[in-house]
């Protein structure tokens, strides 16, 4: 399609990329009284960078002084618990655990726990004893650790795709599949070109993450770069559950990482992770042998009876580093009315809703006029999880609705209804599925669910099981029906 | 919350629990119960449409389905009862089991005597961790098996097989058979993990090549798969650099493994043996919870389903038994334990007061050998191997010779003069 022949649209506000910043943003904004589109590339929000989050809420010591990160950290920490509670997403604060496994080591933690003082962030310093009785799965190497109790643990994904459906019931729009491909500025209107449309915003908020700076270079703005930090995670069975209760961090031992965790989600599962090296390419989604060694050797180092054999998945992010190494969150200097939402790494997932709030100040101080909503509505309500319930509750939930007690996924217990509830807001693929109602997601990574799964997205979406996909265009799970390929001679 | 009270509740609708159901009923409990999660009974005998089945069993060469039909007929003519499409969430040390379904809701059922049938479930690409992208294209072979025999959907026609399970295997031919070109099955061990029948009609029989002591260390594509790298292993399984092969496919099956579902096992406090991922059983396939019993693929792995129906009658006929409270406490209790080349054995305790009928596997192929347990029997064996499980009776004669608290079972060289066959 050529640009003439695309469909035209005015918005005042257009957002560019549905990660947790985008769809934070688009929440935020959706207070007040303005037409706001969300653009996303893939099929669904949530699908970059924030998809392969470790879902840490970080608790505001690590940041060095002076930088955005340390200034949006922990009070975006202490908006988590409000935040999860409105968006009815997991959210669990199981507190942050920085180990010494040396006197030189404990000095960093000294360190780390001054910060918290000064930053007003709960610290506690704990002694070996004290730590082994909070974690006695944890190396009996141990020499001390400083213990953040608010820390906490989200499902990053769940927490995006709750923010968009708020934003969109307070009267947001969204486009999925609707990557920018070409910028342009007339007088004060920004263009924004995609496969299918051709969108006139007053003003652009740029959340692209790892292309942040290609969008900002279409509209000739090339003053900053991200640089691609890979991270691979491998996640366990949920049988592992309680092996640590906190969020286990060694001391780093460089200045671009926090070090390898041990992470007990907020689903339960445990996860280790994850690496930080420098990749050259944006669609470095890879994992290694090499990443998982060391990895596993890292954390045995912390919680020595990690058994690899209880790993059911695998996966790797690229974090949307900035030249700067802190966060861009600043007006374009050459474009009016384009605003950067860029470098967003970690703690990127916790200053996340405390950038969003500060984003009317920062465009009322630009001379946009905001007009807050009488009928915002903050609250959304999440799928029902069927697992979670009483035997009662089950029981009556069934009468209700027969599809409750159907079981489709088997290992995390996950029902029909839910899968289609998870369709109805917007799930379109077995990622999408597996992400926003975790069928697919346990032990058997959908072995038998998924065929199951492909048959509810084929009916509730009413295209063909061929057409179903694994996370959009171009990742069909099936070519043909049986006997097709007779007689074509494959070659 | 509808209650119910059962003597033997079997969980689990395929070839072990409905040969379990059979023969508690046998056994003369009266009210038996089978809950099965899918639409029919049969289990996964129902996606086998092959044939190889009941060899032992019939005499006769079934396909899955059929040998499944057998079963299920058998079941139709008795007052078996049988719940459909409901799954079981829990079970309780007390018995109690709690089971879902559309129609009736949640279910309680409180089960003199439970029979643990639920299968086994196929490793995936995470738990084997092998490196590269996550397109789309990649399945565990049983899944393709139940795309292509159950949905009627081909994965893709260029495929490459990691693992030479039997089911993999199995899938070689499928695949061959429907039009796609199996590029290669690729194996990390030095000996197919099949069936050595299934990898002469299931490979050799249409030139699809098996390599040996090798496997997949790359996975190719962004969206969908494009290609996988293969590289041959070292003795400890590590890839040897330099020997890496491309090999372009749309589709990866992983045959790598079987795993017993014993979740709902665990959370009612049945202890498990770390190399079968199964329940600890005594000779009456009894767990350590009392009244919780366990056969087929959820207490260890079979390579026959013919063996399958005949350990699951035992436990049936024990779990009736236990249902009637006629079984005796035993007065003297042997522990088993596996030796030299044994990898497993099933049941982990006996009693010496009934015939005990052992299964296990070695854990690596030997030839010329002596099968021997604990020195009241001992069976020359041409060969062993891992794929192929042993099964092997002890009268209640030979077991009264048995000194000591312990039994071993092992695999030793044949002697020239030789032992008793």
């Amino acid at each position: 399609m050529n640009r003439e022949e695309k469909a035209k649209k005015k918005v005042q506000v257009a957002i560019i990329g549905g990660g947790i910043m985008g769809t934070l943003a688009a929440r935020e904004l959706s207070r007040y009284d303005l037409d706001i589109l969300l653009l996303e590339k893939e099929a669904e929000v949530g699908w970059g960078t924030t998809k392969a989050n470790s879902g840490i809420v970080h608790a505001g010591i690590h940041e060095d002084p002076g930088t955005l990160k340390a200034k949006y950290c922990f009070p975006g920490n202490q908006m988590f618990p409000q935040l999860c509670e409105e968006l009815d997403v997991s959210f669990k604060q199981n507190g942050i655990l920085v180990v010494a496994l040396s006197e030189q080591e404990m000095e960093t933690v000294h360190m780390y726990y001054q910060r918290g003082l000064e930053r007003g962030v709960p610290v506690r310093l704990l002694s070996r004893e004290e730590v082994l009785a909070q974690e006695p799965n944890l190396t009996p190497d141990v020499v001390g650790a400083v213990f953040a109790p608010e820390g906490g643990s989200v499902m990053p994904f769940e927490l995006a795709a709750a923010a968009m459906e708020n934003a969109v019931a307070n009267g947001a729009e969204l486009m999925v599949d609707s990557p920018v491909l070409s910028a342009w500025v007339e007088g004060t209107s920004k263009f924004l070109e995609t496969p299918t449309h051709v969108i006139e915003a007053d003003l652009v908020i740029n959340a692209a993450g790892l292309f942040t700076d290609e969008i900002a270079a279409m509209f000739g703005d090339d003053y900053f770069s991200i640089n691609p930090r890979k991270g691979e995670e491998y996640l366990f069975d949920l049988d592992l559950e309680g092996l640590v209760t906190s969020t286990v961090f060694p001391v780093p031992s460089g200045p671009t990482s926090k070090g390898i965790l041990v992470i007990p989600t907020s689903e339960g599962n445990l996860m280790i992770g994850p690496t930080s090296d420098n990749v050259p390419e944006r669609a470095d989604l890879g994992t290694s042998y090499e990443g998982f060694d060391r990895i596993f050797e890292q954390t045995r180092r912390l919680v020595p009876s990690l058994d690899a054999r209880k790993i059911v998945a695998q996966f790797a992010g690229l974090r949307a580093a900035s030249d700067r190494g802190d966060f861009i969150i600043e007006f374009s200097p050459t474009v009016p009315g384009l605003f950067h939402l860029a470098g967003i790494e970690s703690p990127g997932l916790t200053a996340a809703p405390a950038i969003a709030a500060d984003l009317p100040r920062m465009l009322e101080e630009q001379g946009y006029k905001l007009t807050p909503k009488s009928d915002f509505n903050p609250r959304r309500e999440g799928i029902v999880r069927f697992r979670l319930l009483s035997r009662e509750e089950q029981d009556e939930l069934i009468r209700q609705n027969p599809a409750y007690g159907r079981i489709v996924c088997r290992c995390e217990t996950v029902t029909e209804a839910e899968i289609v509830d998870a369709i109805k807001r917007g799930a379109r693929t077995l990622d999408g599925i597996k992400f926003r109602a975790r069928a697919g997601a346990g032990r058997c990574q959908g072995g038998f669910c998924q065929p199951v799964i492909m048959g509810l997205l084929s009916r509730e979406l009413g295209i063909p099981v061929e057409e179903v996909t694994k996370r959009g265009a171009g990742t069909e799970q099936i070519y043909f029906a049986a006997k097709e390929l007779l007689g074509k001679g494959v070659s | 919350m509808k209650r119910s009270d059962v003597d033997v509740a079997v969980i689990g609708g395929g070839p072990a629990g409905l040969a379990a159901a059979l023969a508690a009923r046998n056994e003369g409990a009266s009210k038996v119960l089978i809950i099965e999660r899918n639409h029919e009974l049969g289990g996964i005998l129902q996606q086998c449409i092959h044939h190889g089945f009941g060899l032992h069993r019939f005499k006769a060469e079934l396909t899955g389905p059929e040998y499944a039909q057998r079963f299920i007929n058998l079941v139709k003519e008795t007052d078996i009862e049988v719940l459909l499409e409901t799954m079981v969430l829990e079970v309780r040390d007390d018995r109690t089991i709690y089971a879902v379904n559309s129609t009736d809701g949640m279910l309680e059922i409180g089960a003199k005597a439970v029979v643990l049938a639920m299968g086994c479930r196929e490793r995936t690409r995470g738990a084997l961790r092998i490196p590269g992208k996550r397109p789309a294209g990649i399945f565990s072979a049983g899944t393709a098996q139940r795309y292509l025999n159950i949905d009627g959907y081909i994965p893709g026609k260029k495929a490459v097989i990691l693992g030479s399970g039997d089911i993999g295997l199995i899938m070689a031919r499928r695949l061959a058979l429907e039009g796609a070109q199996v590029e290669a099955v690729v194996e990390i061990l030095p000996y197919a993990a099949g069936l050595a029948r299934n990898v002469v009609q299931c490979l050799e029989d249409f030139d699809i090549p098996l390599i040996l002591q090798s496997t997949v260390v790359q996975i190719h594509g962004d969206d969908r798969l494009e290609a996988v790298t293969i590289a041959k292993v070292d003795e400890n399984w590590k890839p040897i650099p330099g020997t890496e092969q491309k090999i372009e496919c749309d589709t990866l099956l992983l045959s790598v493994g079987l795993i017993p579902e014993n979740e709902l096992s665990r959370e009612a406090g049945v202890a498990l043996d770390p190399i079968t991922n199964g329940p600890k059983v005594d000779d009456t396939l009894m767990t350590s919870v009392p009244g919780v019993f366990a056969c087929g693929n959820v207490l260890h792995v079979h390579d026959l389903v013919d063996n399958v129906s005949k350990e699951a009658e035992r436990a049936g006929a024990f779990a009736g038994r236990y249902a009637l409270q006629q079984q005796a406490d035993a007065a003297r209790r042997v522990k088993v334990e596996a030796g030299e080349n044994i990898r497993y054995v099933v049941p982990h305790e006996i009693s010496l007061d009934k015939p005990v009928e052992f299964f296990m596997r070695v854990q690596r192929p030997e030839q010329n050998v002596v099968l021997d347990l604990g020195g009241l029997r001992t069976v020359k064996k041409p060969s062993v191997r891992p794929s192929e499980m042993l099964n092997i009776t002890l009268t209640e004669e030979m077991l009264s010779k048995l000194e000591g608290d312990t039994l071993t079972v092992r695999i030793v060289p044949q002697k020239e003069d030789g032992v008793d066959a």
